[in-house]
C-alpha cells in the first residue's frame, strides 16, 4: 500500500466515519445499560455528601 | 515575583515546607538545584540571546525557593496524622496565583485594548509594542489564570470524588510551580520578542520541553490517585479534567516539533511548513479552546454547581454524552479557522459540519447546568457566588452556539479577519470561563480556609455585576465593530472598486474599542475586589480548628444571601 495523499484521505472518509459512529453507539450503550442506572444515581449524590476526608 | 507572592502569604509558607517530609524536603532542594543548574547552563550558552536572560530567571527563582525550603528544613517531621485529611496546600497557593495573573493578565488586556483607541501609548517602547503585549495578555488570562484555577481546583475535586488523598506532597507542587515558571519564561520572552508565531504556543523550545515535563507529572498525579480511589465510580467531573490535560499533552506536543537554531539559541524552527503548519496550528489552536478552556472548566462546573445548590446535577447520564460527544468532535473542528484558504475544500467542509453537529454536546452541558438549577432559583437570585455560576452556564450556551453559526463558510466569510471573532472570544473566556473560575473560587476559598463565609458577601455581589457589566459592554462593542467592520470591507461602489478604504474601516472602529476598553476595565476592576475579598477572607480567623473537620459545612451549600 503506498501512502499517498488519496490513500489517507480514503481512509480518513471511510474508518473515519465508521469508527466515530461505533464509538458512539458503545457511549450510548453504556449509558443506558438499564444495570449501570443505579451507579449513576449514586454518584450524582454521593459528592454531595460533607464528608470530606479520605476513606480509609 | 512569585518568590514574593508566596513568602508573603499569611498562612505561612513555612508551615506548608514543614508539612512536607524530610525525604520530600530533600527531593525538592536536589530537584531545584538541578532546576537551578539547568538556569545555569542556558545562561552560560545563551549569553546575549534571550536564552540566556530566561537561563538567569530560572536560576534565580530556583535559588529563592531553595531558600524557601531551607527555611524550614529543620522543622519536625509532619505529625503521620495529616494522612487522615485531603492535602490543599498546594490548591490554596494555586488559587492565589491565579488571582494574581487575573489582575496582571487583565491589566495588560486593558492596556492593549486601549493601544488600540489610543496607539500613543505604546510609548515608543519595543517590549510594549502591541506585537508583543498581546501574546503578553493572551498568555497570562489563559496560562496564568485560568491554568492556575485548573490546577487548583482539580487537585481538590480530584481528591473529594475519589475519597483518596494525592499519592505523595512533593509532585503536585512540582506540577504548580513548574507550570508558573512555564508560565512566567513565556511572559518574560514575549517582551524581549520571543515567539515561534503560533497563536497560543508563542513560547520557544525550552519552555515547551519543560511543560512537557510538568504536564507528564500532572496527568501521573490523576492516574496515581485514582489508582488510589476509595469511590469505585469515577466522577465525571474527573473524565473532564483528564480529557483537558491529556489532549492538551498531545496537543502542545504536535504542534511544537520544531528545530532549534542551537542549544545557545531562543529561535527554532517548526517541523511543518505551508498549509500543513497552518492545519496543525488550528487543529492545535482549536482543540486549546475544546480542552483547556471549555473541557476542564466543564469540570469545574459540574462538581461546584450541584454543591453550592446543594442538588445533584439534573442528568448524570446527559453528562456522559456531553462528554464523549465534545471529546470526539471538537478534534475535527479545527479546520473552521482556515475557510477559504489553501486547505483543501472538503477539510474545510468538514470541520464545518463538526462545528455544526459540536452544538448538540454543547448545549446539553449548558441545558444540564441549568436545569439543576430549576427549583432552586431563589438560591441564585440570593446567592451571587451561584450566580457567578450560571451566568456562566448560559454565556456557555451562548458562546457555543454563536461558534457553530461562525464556522458556517458564508457566516465566516463576513466575520473571519473581524473583531466579531475578538467578542466571541470574549463571550467564552469572560462570560464562560471566567465566571465559572469566580464561583468556583468563591466556593473553594471558605472551605479551604476553613472560614464560614467570604469576608464580604456584598463585594461578591460588586464582582458579580462589574463582570457582567464589563463582559455586555465588551461583547456588544465588538459584535457591532466586527459586523461593520466586515460590511465595509465588502461594499462595492457602481464601478466595482470598493467603497471605502482600510482606514476608513478603522476610523469607523474607534467609538467602540473605546467602549471595548472601558468594558475591560470594569472586568479588571471586578478581579481586583475579588482579589480583595479572597485576601481578607484569607487572613481572616478560622471559624473551624484546623484539625478537627476539613468542610465544607452544609450551611455553605444551602445559605441564602452569601
Ligand atoms: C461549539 C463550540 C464552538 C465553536 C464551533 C466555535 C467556533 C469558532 C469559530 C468559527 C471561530 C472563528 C474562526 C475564524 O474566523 O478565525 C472561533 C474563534 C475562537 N473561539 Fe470559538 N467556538 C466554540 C466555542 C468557544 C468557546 C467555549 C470558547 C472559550 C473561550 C471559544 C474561544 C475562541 C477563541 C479564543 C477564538 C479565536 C481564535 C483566534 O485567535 O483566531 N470558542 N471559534
Amino acid at each position: 500500500m503506498n501512502f499517498d495523499h488519496d490513500t489517507v484521505v480514503g481512509f480518513t472518509k471511510s474508518w473515519g466515519l465508521f469508527y466515530l459512529i461505533a464509538m458512539a453507539v458503545g457511549v450510548l450503550i453504556y449509558v443506558f445499560w438499564p444495570s449501570n442506572l443505579e451507579r449513576f444515581h449514586a454518584a450524582k449524590k454521593n459528592i454531595l455528601d460533607e464528608d470530606d476526608k479520605p476513606w480509609k | 515575583m512569585r518568590v514574593g507572592v508566596l513568602c508573603s502569604t499569611k498562612w505561612g509558607t513555612l508551615d506548608m515546607v514543614a508539612q512536607l517530609t524530610t525525604g520530600e524536603r530533600q527531593l525538592a532542594i536536589v530537584v531545584l538545584s538541578l532546576v537551578a543548574l539547568l538556569g545555569l547552563a542556558m545562561a552560560a550558552a545563551g549569553r546575549a540571546d534571550p536564552i540566556g536572560v530566561h537561563g538567569f530567571i530560572v536560576l534565580a527563582i530556583c535559588c529563592g525557593l531553595i531558600f524557601v525550603v531551607l527555611g524550614a528544613y529543620y522543622a519536625p517531621e509532619p505529625s503521620p496524622e495529616r494522612l487522615e485529611h485531603y492535602y490543599d496546600d498546594p490548591s490554596k497557593v494555586g488559587i492565589v496565583l491565579t488571582m494574581a495573573w487575573a489582575v496582571v493578565g487583565m491589566f495588560l488586556g486593558v492596556w492593549v485594548a486601549s493601544l488600540l483607541a489610543w496607539p500613543d501609548l505604546t510609548f515608543d517602547a519595543a517590549w510594549a509594542s502591541f506585537g508583543r503585549l498581546r501574546p503578553a495578555h493572551t498568555s497570562a488570562v489563559i496560562f496564568g489564570f485560568g491554568g492556575n484555577a485548573l490546577i487548583a481546583t482539580s487537585f481538590h475535586v480530584l481528591q473529594r470524588t475519589s475519597r483518596a488523598r494525592l499519592p505523595d506532597q512533593f509532585s503536585p507542587w512540582f506540577v504548580l510551580i513548574g507550570y508558573n515558571l512555564f508560565c512566567v519564561v513565556a511572559a518574560t520572552g514575549y517582551f524581549m520578542g520571543v515567539t515561534q508565531s503560533k497563536e497560543y504556543a508563542e513560547p520557544e523550545w525550552y519552555a515547551d520541553i519543560w511543560l512537557v515535563v510538568v504536564w507528564v507529572t500532572y496527568f501521573a498525579i490523576y492516574i496515581r490517585t485514582l489508582a488510589r480511589r476509595k469511590e469505585p465510580h469515577i466522577y465525571v467531573a474527573n473524565w473532564y479534567y483528564m480529557a483537558f490535560i491529556l489532549v492538551v499533552a498531545i496537543l502542545h506536543i504536535v504542534n511544537n516539533l520544531a528545530v532549534p537554531v542551537s542549544f545557545g539559541h531562543a529561535k527554532s524552527y517548526s517541523v511543518f511548513s505551508g498549509v500543513q503548519d497552518a492545519m496543525v496550528q488550528w487543529w492545535y489552536g482549536h482543540n486549546a479552546v475544546a480542552f483547556f478552556l471549555t473541557a476542564g472548566f466543564l469540570g469545574m462546573m459540574y462538581y461546584y454547581l450541584p454543591k453550592r445548590a446543594g442538588r445533584p446535577i439534573y442528568s448524570y447520564r446527559l453528562s456522559i454524552i456531553s462528554f464523549w460527544g465534545i471529546t470526539f468532535m471538537y478534534m475535527w473542528a479545527g479546520s473552521h479557522h482556515l475557510l477559504y484558504t489553501a486547505l483543501p475544500q472538503w477539510v474545510q467542509t468538514l470541520g464545518m459540519t463538526f462545528s455544526l453537529i459540536l452544538l448538540v454536546p454543547s448545549w446539553a452541558s449548558a441545558g444540564n447546568a441549568l436545569a439543576t438549577l430549576n427549583g432552586a432559583w431563589h438560591k441564585v437570585r440570593d446567592d451571587a457566588t451561584l450566580r457567578f455560576m450560571m451566568a456562566a452556564a448560559v454565556f456557555y450556551g451562548l458562546t457555543t452556539f454563536e461558534g457553530s453559526f461562525l464556522a458556517i463558510r458564508p457566516v465566516n466569510s463576513l466575520s473571519h479577519y473581524t473583531d466579531w471573532t475578538v467578542g466571541h472570544v470574549h463571550a467564552g473566556a469572560l462570560g464562560w470561563v471566567a465566571l465559572i473560575t469566580f464561583g468556583s473560587i468563591y466556593c473553594i476559598v471558605p472551605w479551604l480556609w476553613k472560614r464560614e463565609r467570604m469576608y464580604s458577601a456584598r463585594l461578591v455581589e460588586v464582582h458579580f455585576w462589574l463582570a457582567i457589566i464589563g463582559t455586555v459592554i465588551y461583547v456588544f462593542a465588538m459584535w457591532n465593530s466586527g459586523i461593520i467592520q466586515g460590511l465595509m470591507w465588502r461594499t462595492y461602489n457602481e464601478n466595482g472598486t470598493l467603497t471605502y478604504s482600510f482606514v476608513e474601516s478603522m476610523v469607523a472602529m474607534h467609538p467602540y474599542y473605546i467602549a471595548r476598553a472601558f468594558g475591560g476595565l470594569l472586568f479588571l476592576m471586578g478581579a481586583i475586589v475579588g482579589s480583595y475579598n479572597i485576601w481578607m477572607t484569607i487572613r481572616g480567623e478560622a471559624e473551624v480548628a484546623p484539625e478537627s473537620a476539613d468542610l465544607p459545612e452544609p450551611r455553605l451549600a444551602s445559605a441564602p444571601g452569601e
